[in-house]
């Protein structure tokens, strides 16, 4: 909405007014993930502007092969393997889910769905400290397969959720001309509802694989240290000692979130346009 | 897929018997197929989620300790009215068992337990059995007081008394700084020893001013945002998401980073000249404030943005055009179709905040720790799993609260992220 030629000066005031003011708060959403990524090239192991000089010195504290640098490493791989079996099991529960929830109207259905996302509501610590207690006794604390199915509980939400809202639009007469046509069951999801709802299912994906390798008090539970994440690493380098180092891994998960996110947006993009819901 | 029609002439009959069964049956496979399609899922959270939280909510009335380690001495104390001195048959059953207890040792977990009743009773319960006096002595109990006088104090009695019952509402009781006199009546614990009702108010009024910031900030950038071209709004939004996706370990270390008193947020704020010291900006509630606006923001902003997506900009026209100031249309047009988005922006903002933990104990002081900290602290550094389970009880019942009305308002099947 382009100010008109004629607006008055409370008008001027307002327009500008609203974007100075929201330029501001866009300031203090973005400025402080951006500000820590170039102090991650300083030379000198301080916080500060303006750097003396620049080195790649931390990254090789990750990339390197120095002790601390083993650990970081492992931290890595542990983050990897934890997100991406959990949000496989996430993904596939979470799939079949809606698309049940989609297919019939049932009795409680809405206690159902607000037990099956009730994992995004209830407070982490009390899933951490409810799965550490649970998961000792039958001997799945510090191990990577007891994170993994806590992950999965706290991914498997937003993939119901995701797919539920791709399958809002769906045609379901396309099911049925597939059937007519003599396609298996299998046959019609393969080819015809899982293309379509594909944009919402992998959604759902990167938004339980951003919420487990984004976990951290699950992790402070039920890991041992052999299971440490890399958010597990940061957690005990911020309480211990500030280094440069954290901020050099942190500058890492923002490349990644930044990636993610845009992953996201192309998904949503090509959405719409296979639904035909391009708005100007 | 479908059922299969056995007579397909007669079946399509309108009206026909034949075709109301196949219909029925059509929609019983329907249904049946959906619940098959929701039960993994069903049945995986049952087992990794909902089960291991209501077994630890069920540790918060569980009493198990006496019972388990020293079964005589609890049916004896059941048995007694806990009137007056204690007889002297269970005197003698209490030395039984606590030497039993100190030869299995296991005293230590009992004593941790009635440690948790009265302080002390723990050391009381060690040094007692290093010095039992002789069983066979006439009156034990005379003994005992001779020992320690407080065995002749009648609070300790019924503080075991109290944790013989199979099941106790002390740890619930104590969540809200109550407890049990010797008479097995509920009072106020004494001013120093509550902490609890003061977290639990900390956590709400922290809630509270996040929501109010987010609310401040959030609706003028939903305005913004809905109200601009879609390609200037689809760039916004990327940059809104921006920190929504950045790792909550990642934000709190750039807050850690920027706010510390050699951070940056100082350092420019002197050379500017806005004050003259470094000011204390982190590990306050300042900085909790900060950060978790910082986090809570988007959730804010994005119902309020669906929701002013789809109010149309004439009706603002009609109201100028009828002669409202744009105050007065503002505050009699345009605001009250954004209550329902406000109303979730609100809630969802308030029933996550109340849950936070990690940023709370990393950005904030002693003072500003919020229940949550408290769940993981009586669960790890306590192992006062009776009193994670009442605390979690607790948050639990706030939560719940505030997501029933969520989803009278919004309802869960219209969540939306992002």
């Amino acid at each position: 909405m382009a100010l008109p030629p004629y607006a008055t000066i409370s008008q001027r005031v307002g327009y500008y007014g609203l974007r100075i003011g929201c330029g501001l708060v866009f300031f203090f959403l973005v400025a402080p993930v951006l500000v820590i990524i170039p102090l991650s090239f300083n030379q000198d192991p301080f916080f500060t502007y303006p750097m003396a000089g620049y080195s790649l010195r931390w990254y090789e504290e990750i990339f390197g092969d120095g002790p601390l640098s083993i650990l970081w490493q492992r931290s890595f791989v542990n983050s990897l393997l934890i997100a991406l079996c959990s949000t496989l099991l996430a993904t596939v529960l979470g799939t079949l889910a809606a698309l049940g929830l989609n297919r019939a109207e049932f009795p409680f259905k809405s206690t159902v769905i607000a037990i099956l996302i009730s994992p995004m509501i209830v407070p982490i610590v009390v899933i951490a400290i409810g799965a550490f207690y649970f998961y000792a006794q039958i001997g799945l604390v510090g191990t990577h397969l007891g994170i993994i199915l806590a992950h999965a509980a706290i991914g498997a939400p937003f993939v119901v959720i995701t797919v539920l809202a791709t399958l809002s639009g769906f045609d379901h007469n396309l099911v049925r001309a597939g059937s007519i046509l003599g396609a298996s069951p299998v046959r019609v999801f393969r080819k015809i509802t899982l293309p379509l709802i594909f944009p919402g299912v992998a959604s759902g994906g990167i938004f339980a694989f951003a919420a487990s390798w984004d976990e951290i008090v699950i992790v402070l539970f039920m890991a041992g240290p052999e299971q440490h994440t890399v958010p597990r690493r940061m957690w005990s380098g911020i309480r211990e000692h500030l280094s440069p180092t954290i901020i050099a891994a942190a500058t890492l998960l923002i490349l990644l979130s930044i990636l993610l996110m845009l992953t996201m947006e192309w998904l949503r993009r090509r959405n719409e346009r296979l639904r035909g819901i391009n708005q100007p | 897929m479908f059922a299969k029609v056995a007579n397909p002439t007669a079946a399509f009959a309108p009206g026909s018997a034949e075709l109301q069964v196949q219909l029925r049956r059509a929609e019983r496979s329907k249904k049946i197929w959906a619940l098959v399609l929701i039960a993994p899922l069903f049945l995986f959270l049952a087992v990794t989620f909902v089960v291991p939280i209501a077994r630890t909510l069920f540790l918060s009335v569980e009493n198990p300790e006496l019972r388990d380690m020293m079964p005589d001495l609890a049916a004896a104390l059941q048995a007694w009215d806990s009137d007056g001195t204690p007889p002297d048959s269970l005197v003698r059953t209490f030395a039984a068992d606590v030497l039993t207890a100190h030869e299995n040792r296991t005293l230590a977990r009992v004593g941790k337990r009635l440690n948790f009743s009265i302080s002390g009773f723990r050391s009381l319960l060690l040094k007692t059995a290093r010095r039992m006096p002789p069983q066979d002595s006439p009156d034990l109990l005379a003994e005992l007081t001779a020992l320690d006088k407080r065995w002749g104090e009648r609070r300790y009695w019924a503080a075991l008394k109290q944790a013989s019952t199979p099941y106790t509402v002390e740890y619930l009781l104590a969540a809200v700084d109550h407890q049990f006199n010797p008479d097995g009546e509920i009072v106020e614990k004494p001013p120093e020893r509550s902490i609890y009702l003061t977290v639990l108010a900390r956590t709400a009024w922290i809630s509270f001013v996040v929501v109010t910031i987010c609310l401040f900030l959030g609706y003028p950038i939903a305005y913004l945002l809905a109200t601009i071209p879609t390609k200037y709004s689809n760039l916004l939004l990327l940059l809104l998401l921006l920190p929504f996706w950045t790792s909550l370990l990642v934000r709190t270390t750039a807050w850690l980073v920027l706010l510390q008193n050699q951070g940056v947020v100082n350092d420019l704020a002197i050379w500017i000249g806005l004050w003259d010291e470094p000011v204390q900006l982190i590990r306050n509630r300042l900085g909790v404030y900060i950060a978790l606006v910082h986090i809570m923001l988007p959730f804010m902003v994005l119902p309020l943005f669906s929701v002013m997506k789809g109010i149309s900009p004439t009706h603002m026209k009609a109201a100028a055009s009828l002669g409202a100031t744009p105050i007065t249309a503002f505050l009699k047009v345009y605001l009250p179709q954004t209550l329902p988005g406000a109303g979730a922006g609100i809630l969802l903002v308030f029933i996550l905040t109340l849950g936070f933990y990690i940023t709370p104990a990393l950005v904030g002081g002693p003072s500003d720790q919020m229940l949550s900290q408290f769940i993981a602290f009586n669960a790890s550094t306590a192992v006062n799993w009776g009193m994670a389970g009442a605390l979690s009880l607790l948050l639990m019942v706030g939560v719940a609260i505030f997501f029933s009305i969520y989803s009278r308002l919004v309802g869960v099947r219209d969540l939306r992220l992002g």
